[in-house]
């Protein structure tokens, strides 16, 4: 079951300890120029999904700034991020935050940090898993294929079955044809 | 029905209309259908990548919505149903536009040159520019007496890069009321669902999506309305409140606004968690 993420104010970072490089991998990778943020806090103050998260978006910002490859990488806050860009349309210098979780959730996978949240990326991993199989995604599966990972039946059951009854969980997938060219596109060295 | 030559666009889908939210499609096909355009099924497409494949490896992301820009036939705009689909492959299209290097890659994997000038549209777009009462079979508000909140979700907010590209605010209060229903102002039309989230962590989704609920519920409205089949199905099945609250697919709306596929409303409604049938026959749309 879930434990709630302790909450960030809680941890000394040790600040000493910085990769220097990892503020220009981040730019370098998201295409997205950080130091453009001035920590006005705007994103923090409108995402969604904030309370749910260790770090809101402009700490990890500056997480990065300071070259804090572990604290940044192992935040709940990049994999929290759902990417509705809610925290971008208000940024006053248009920071591209949600592009910046992506990379970042990309190096994480790569150097093998902690991943806060082992139930998201499981669950990305099988719709890439759905979508290497058919082209497309088949919600019943990923669920099923989920479920089976965790070794979890029983919770949110009465959902799924809400789901089932109004025929929302198709039992077959709906396919693509052309299923060379597809997976041709997962042959390449996957992250996941 | 009416007897002059339908207008081809071609039409992209995406998985959740093609499956979770047939309704929705089923729905949208019939309403272009009447109004004149014939929503061509992109040959063979693919997932767009969803929220998945830009989580956690963009090449991958890039590559699985380029596959779908090549299939598109050149000569009529690509009609995109859900807006998460729309913002891949419109962020797709203009990485190829403005990366040489990445229009490269395209052209040789694809063997056939990249077409910058493909208009890849909202269905929002098209009805944008008409005036739907001339298409009511009844020529008549039928929508009157219906209040309505609209949802957006996080379609209205888009990455810096497309900032200036088309905005779709106001424009389903716009079409509704021009159908006779009456528009309420609410604080979450443009609050996200939670959207995968709701798989992971339904302990997030959850309290806000029964906050969205109850700002619906606060507002006085009859039901819901969204853009998206993601936040439908959200909004639907995430829902815990005692107190439920219809909540419909734009595409289905403005059908029963225009008086389409009734023999078909029965098999749309029945797919919704929050039964919205008696809300309708209360209001004599059904």
């Amino acid at each position: 079951m879930k434990t709630k993420t302790q909450p960030s104010t809680d941890r000394a970072i040790d600040i000493s300890r910085r990769d220097t490089n990892f503020t220009s991998k981040v730019i370098q990778r998201s295409g997205v120029n950080i130091n453009l943020c001035w920590h006005c806090q705007s994103c923090a103050g409108g995402c969604p999904f904030v309370g749910a998260m260790d770090y809101p978006p402009n700490r990890v910002i500056r997480l990065v700034q300071l070259g804090l490859s572990k604290e940044a990488l192992a935040s709940s806050g990049i994999w929290i991020c759902v990417g509705c860009n809610t925290c971008s349309i208000q940024c006053p210098n248009a920071i591209d935050i949600p592009a910046v979780n992506d990379a970042l959730r990309e190096m994480a996978i790569e150097e093998g940090a902690v991943v806060a949240e082992p139930d998201i990326l499981n669950f990305h991993k099988e719709v890439l898993h759905s979508i290497e199989r058919y082209g497309r995604t088949h919600k019943f599966e990923i669920m099923l294929r989920y479920k089976l990972r965790r070794h979890d039946w029983f919770s949110d059951a009465s959902v799924g079955l809400k789901m089932f009854v109004k025929r929302k969980l198709e039992l077959w997938p709906s396919r693509s044809r052309d299923m060379d060219a597809i997976k041709g596109l997962f042959k390449r060295k996957q992250t996941v | 029905m009416q007897n002059k030559q339908l207008i081809n666009l071609s039409y992209y889908p995406g998985c959740s209309l093609a499956t979770t939210a047939k309704e929705n499609n089923i729905s949208l096909i019939y309403l272009f259908r009447h109004l004149g355009f014939d929503l061509v099924e992109l040959e063979d497409w693919n997932c767009c990548g969803s929220s998945s494949a830009h989580s956690v490896d963009k090449k991958l992301a890039f590559d699985l919505a380029s596959r779908n820009l090549s299939l598109a036939p050149p000569g009529r705009p690509l009609l995109v149903a859900c807006p998460s689909c729309l913002l891949r492959l419109r962020q797709a299209h203009l990485e190829l536009k403005n990366d040489p290097a990445a229009c490269n890659r395209y052209e040789k994997k694809w063997e056939q040159p990249f077409n910058a000038d493909l208009e890849i549209l909202h269905f929002f777009e098209i009805l944008d520019g008409l005036n739907l009462l001339k298409f009511s079979t009844e020529n008549s508000q039928r929508l009157n007496g219906l209040k309505f909140v609209t949802y957006y979700g996080c379609m209205l907010a888009r990455p810096p890069a497309m900032r200036r590209e088309k905005n779709y605010h106001g424009l389903m209060e716009k079409i509704l009321s021009s159908l006779g229903a009456t528009s309420i102002k609410w604080a979450y039309s443009s609050r996200c669902c939670g959207t995968f989230l709701t798989v992971a962590r339904p302990d997030v989704v959850t309290p806000m999506v029964n906050e969205i609920i109850q700002g619906a519920l606060r507002a006085d409205a009859d039901c819901i309305v969204t853009a998206c089949a993601m936040c439908h199905m959200n909004l639907e099945v995430r829902a815990t409140l005692k107190q439920k609250i219809p909540v419909l697919h734009f595409s289905e709306l403005i059908s029963l606004a225009l008086g389409l596929g009734k023999k078909e409303q029965g098999s749309w409604f029945a797919r919704h968690l929050v039964d919205p049938r008696p809300l309708l026959k209360a209001m004599d749309l059904l």
